[in-house]
């Protein structure tokens, strides 16, 4: 009577999983020159690499534009309700640890609405991977200030210009205690691909913000960061072990350690000894908070890659012999029916 | 001394005192024992709000009372002839509950100045006429608690002063002539790694018995024959809460499905997640989510990966989960929504019991949303309630709404163990792996109307489902308006067909000739019951009938309200389950509303149906 669950891997040893594989058969709907096309196809391609067949894959996904993103994977997926994907993946993974569980949101969808879930997903260290597509406004509903948004930026619902402080979703993961936080751009395909892979292979809870052009009510938000003139010296690219360096060849700059304690951005030419080395795994988060703190926008040169990744207890590493694995029999069944002082009436 | 002793065939008793007294666990105690012995039993444990209220004002009383009978017994009684009252607050706070006549049993030692002034008493009610209609014994029960665990090895004062409920409870047992050794099995189970509160409690419980015996103060021992009209079978006792518990565990057995429970602590529904929480070993996970929002969340995503899941909450907390239960319904994925009614609205009174939330199942969400409601009847009625939400759900692919209420959470009663072949299996019905060259239809429908439930693992079922109305059948995006037209029937005929398997609305109409019919849900089964009982021994007729299936309503339903003169609709709100009534079938009925926060009383129905088969019919031409 007992239902197993189908956990096979049905794409026999013979079939190579490629990028075809994961592409359903929606026609996509962002708008023309939308960032969210160039991470659906990096995601597409990377899948095949990463060794988990289609249907052990799922993508559960929030509402806004990003939210979109479940259509078009032929993979299992839903298309949740606003803010809430990351409790939909939180009761998957934590009875279905056969599988690869995906979340993409965006930024009202993620730490607007969805807040209390992104940081409590997060602090629990749930396996799911989100990604956090942040265009600085929200798209879906056409324009309006989202929490990321600038100050004294002007939406339709902000005519005046905005007047909060925006979230930095780095530091806030990383307060939420993360164990894998990244950024990445859109309009960087290899390190996109990259970071990706190895949020992928993280055993926990991995956020990887990706800064996502909207052409339609944001554009350009971040190409400071994303276009050919500017990235280079904008992008600080952390890579663990690595000095952190950045800038053209001939003005080469580093972060270094301030008096004060906090840190500065130094002339990488003569202070070599001072030059922070990327330590991602380092368990204390405050050099990665900082680091994240570095740029309060993208218009300043800003750390992108991966911030912070260590090792800690997964949601529902299984804390008993039988957690959630299998239903109970009926002589269990039966024994709980039974349980404490019983009678019987002849 | 030679005591007389006298038979009764049901008694209720109140324990009440201070919340630190221990009266829920004297009342618990004492319960167990009456199941015990065989007498039919009703119980309703009565809570302060505030966790610590100061101690011995009348907001930090705490009440348990309980309805024992050598018949089969309805509810637990509307008014104690028996009221144990630890302390001047606890008396002040029940008398208004006592029948003239009733007695009351007082600790003597709490009537002190400053315990009396605490619970606004400026003369002692002992020593003016206050209490002169009732039968007054003052027990020292302070003193003779202490004095029976003096000399006890390692039995300090604390000890011997928290034990005075067991002396309480000791005396009650003797009064009433209950089995000693299941409490003293209890104090020593209890209490095995406490040696000294172990020793003053059975020295305590036994100080309580022979009290009675030897005093001269009661003389009369009184006998409650064990109840001869119950069913036969294996019996023992539980509240709500357990037999809900319990109604899913078996669910889940069932089909197989491991259950997660996702919650969020709320009175009383909490306790439904404490239970659950115990029993890993069946293959139980629960999950306290950071909201009422994500437990919802956490639920359905269990579901989706084809686990039972469910999710249990109260009053505030339901209003938190109507966005997830409306996606729930679009995806048809099987989950169970546990609503411990309680008083609204807002935090309302948190822990009273009311059945406003019936509507709110009904029609709380945005949008054509139906879905199968439950409504349990009586505690020990959670467990088939259960059950049967689970079974819905999952055959059916939709959202359930198990309604129980505060009353029933924490009532218990002797209940029938089912038997496993009781149980029906209940088939999941995962969908199957398929060729290549098929095409997967996760929204095509079987003659139930219901759609396959394909979880992530099987290849070639890869598919997409979401909130965004789905094409007939293929189950991607459509906007196309004759489709939301189809798509919005096909979830309403879904729901209304599962009334095609439903047993009818059954009628207890003994000579079938009532004019009345009085037909409640929920909770009130208990005291409906009761009221009618009361009514036909007054030689009247009436007919009566309790709806368990919200939705759909039973497919006879219509025909029974029409072939009576008269509807009586009582319930715990304001006037809910009449308006569908007279909504759906354009039936008058009347309402009997009361929303104190109280169950109803057998003799406020009594009255309310006396009434209505004595008002004139109105003859309309
Ligand atoms: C409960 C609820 N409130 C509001 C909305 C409307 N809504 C849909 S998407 C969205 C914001 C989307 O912004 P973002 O998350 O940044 O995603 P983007 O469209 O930019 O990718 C809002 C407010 C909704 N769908 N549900
Ligand atoms: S509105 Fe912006 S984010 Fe949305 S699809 Fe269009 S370009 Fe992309
Ligand atoms: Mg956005």
């Amino acid at each position: 009577m007992s239902a197993t669950l189908p956990l096979s891997n049905g794409n026999g040893a013979d079939h190579r999983l490629t990028k075809a594989d994961f592409q359903s058969d929606q026609e996509t709907r962002w708008c023309p020159g939308c960032g969210d096309y160039a991470i659906l196809n990096a995601v597409q391609t990377l899948m095949p690499d990463l060794g988990v067949p289609t249907e052990k894959t799922v993508f559960v996904t929030g509402i806004g534009c990003a939210g979109r993103f479940a259509y078009y994977m032929d993979t299992y997926g839903m298309h949740s309700i606003h803010g809430r994907a990351a409790t939909i993946a939180t009761g998957l993974a934590t009875t279905r640890e056969d599988l690869s569980i995906w979340v993409v949101s965006g930024d009202g969808d993620a730490l607007s609405i969805g807040g209390n879930h992104l940081i409590h997903a997060l602090r629990r260290n749930v396996p799911v991977k989100i990604l956090l597509f942040n265009n600085q406004i929200y798209g879906l509903t056409k324009g309006q200030a989202s929490p990321t948004s600038e100050r004294g930026k002007i939406t339709k619902s902000t005519p005046f210009g905005s007047l909060d402080k925006p979230f930095n979703p780095i530091a806030l993961a990383l307060g939420a205690e993360a164990t894998f936080v990244a950024r990445t751009l859109d309009r960087d395909r290899r390190h996109m691909t990259e970071v990706l892979r190895q949020a992928a292979e993280h055993r926990g809870a991995s956020l990887v913000e990706i800064y996502q052009n909207c052409p339609v009510f944001n554009d350009g938000a971040f190409f400071n960061l994303t276009e050919k003139d500017t990235k280079v010296a904008a992008q600080i690219r952390l890579e663990h072990g690595q000095p952190i360096v950045f800038g053209p060849e001939e003005a080469r700059r580093g972060v270094a350690r301030a008096q004060d304690g906090g840190l500065e951005l130094v002339d990488a030419v003569g202070n070599e000894q001072r030059l922070l080395v990327h330590d991602q795994h380092r368990d204390d988060p405050s050099l990665a908070f900082a680091l994240a703190r570095l740029a309060d926008r993208p218009t300043e040169p800003t750390p992108i890659g991966i911030f912070r990744q260590v090792q800690r207890p997964v949601h529902g590493a299984a804390a008993s012999e039988n957690p959630g694995r299998a239903a109970g029999d009926l002589t269990a069944l039966d024994g709980l029916l039974h349980a404490g002082d019983t009678w019987t009436v002849a | 001394m030679n005591k007389t002793v006298e038979e009764r065939e049901r008694v209720v008793v109140r324990f009440a005192g201070d919340s630190g007294d221990g009266m829920q666990l004297a009342g618990g105690r004492f319960t167990d024992a009456t199941a015990v012995l065989g007498n039919d039993l009703a119980t309703l444990p009565d809570f302060p709000a505030e966790i610590r209220a100061p101690a011995g004002t009348i907001p930090g009383v705490s009440a348990f009372q309980i309805h024992f009978a050598s018949r089969d017994i309805l509810t637990p009684g509307d008014a104690p002839n028996v009221l144990v009252a630890m302390n001047p607050a606890a008396l002040k706070a029940n008398l208004p509950a006592l029948p003239r006549g009733a007695t009351i049993i007082v600790n003597e030692d709490a009537f002190t100045r400053r315990n009396l002034e605490k619970a606004g008493y400026p003369v002692s009610p002992l020593e003016d006429d206050t209490l002169a209609e009732f039968t007054v014994h003052r027990v020292p029960m302070t003193t003779l608690t202490a004095r029976a665990s003096e000399g006890l090895e390692g039995v300090g004062t604390r000890d011997a002063g928290r034990a005075k409920n067991l002396f309480a409870l000791g005396l009650l047992s003797w009064l009433y002539d209950r089995p000693t050794d299941v409490t003293e099995r209890w104090i020593e189970g209890k209490f095995a790694s406490k040696p000294a509160a172990k020793a003053a409690n059975l020295a305590a419980f036994r100080a309580g018995w022979s009290f009675g015996e030897t005093t001269e103060l009661l003389d009369v021992q009184y006998k409650i024959l064990p109840a001869t009209d119950v069913e036969p079978g294996t019996y023992r006792q539980v509240n709500g809460t357990t037999a809900t518990a319990l109604g899913l565990l078996a669910g889940s057995v069932r089909s197989g499905l491991p259950l997660l429970l996702a919650s969020y602590p709320i009175t009383p529904a909490s306790e439904l997640l404490h239970e659950l929480s115990k029993h890993e070993r069946l293959g139980v996970r629960t999950v306290q989510a950071e909201d009422e929002i994500a437990a919802a969340g956490v639920a359905l995503g269990a579901a989706f990966g084809g686990h039972l899941g469910i999710t249990s909450t109260s009053g505030p907390g339901m209003d938190l989960k109507a966005e997830t239960i409306g996606l729930a319904l679009m995806l048809e994925l099987p989950m169970v929504i546990v609503d411990v009614q309680r008083a609204g609205p807002s935090t309302g009174l948190p822990t009273k019991t009311e059945q406003s939330d019936l509507l709110m199942a009904m029609y709380g969400r945005h949008g054509d949303a139906p879905l199968p409601i439950v409504a349990a009847q009586t505690p020990g009625d959670c467990f088939r309630s259960a059950f049967e939400a689970v079974q819905i759900a999952i055959e059916r692919r939709t959202p359930v709404i198990l309604l129980t209420d505060g009353f029933l959470a924490n009532s218990s009663e002797p209940w029938r163990i089912p038997e496993l072949s009781e149980l029906p299996e209940i088939d999941p019905a995962f969908a199957k792996e398929i060729g290549a060259e098929e095409r997967f239809l996760p929204y095509a429908r079987d003659e139930r109307g219901v759609r396959p439930w394909a979880p992530p693992g099987t290849p070639g079922l890869e598919h997409r489902i979401g909130g965004i109305e789905k094409q007939d059948g293929t189950g991607n995006i459509s906007y196309d308006p004759a489709n939301h037209q189809t798509m919005t029937r096909l979830r309403a005929e879904k729901v209304a067909k599962i009334a095609d398997e439903l047993p009818p609305l059954a009628v207890d109409d003994p000579d079938g000739d009532a004019d009345v019919l009085v037909i409640g849900w929920g909770s009130t089964y208990g005291s409906i019951r009761a009221g009618v009982r009361r009514v036909r021994d007054r030689g009247l007729r009436v007919a009566q009938a309790h709806v368990r299936h919200i939705s759909p309503l039973p497919s006879n339903i219509g025909e029974v309200l029409r072939a009576y003169d008269k509807v009586l609709v009582p319930e715990m709100n304001t006037g809910q389950l009449v308006k569908l009534l007279r909504a759906e079938f354009l039936v008058d009925c009347t309402p009997y509303n009361k929303v104190t926060g109280q169950p109803l009383y057998a003799a406020e129905l009594e009255e309310a149906i006396v009434e209505l088969i004595e008002a004139p019919t109105e003859v309309t031409a």
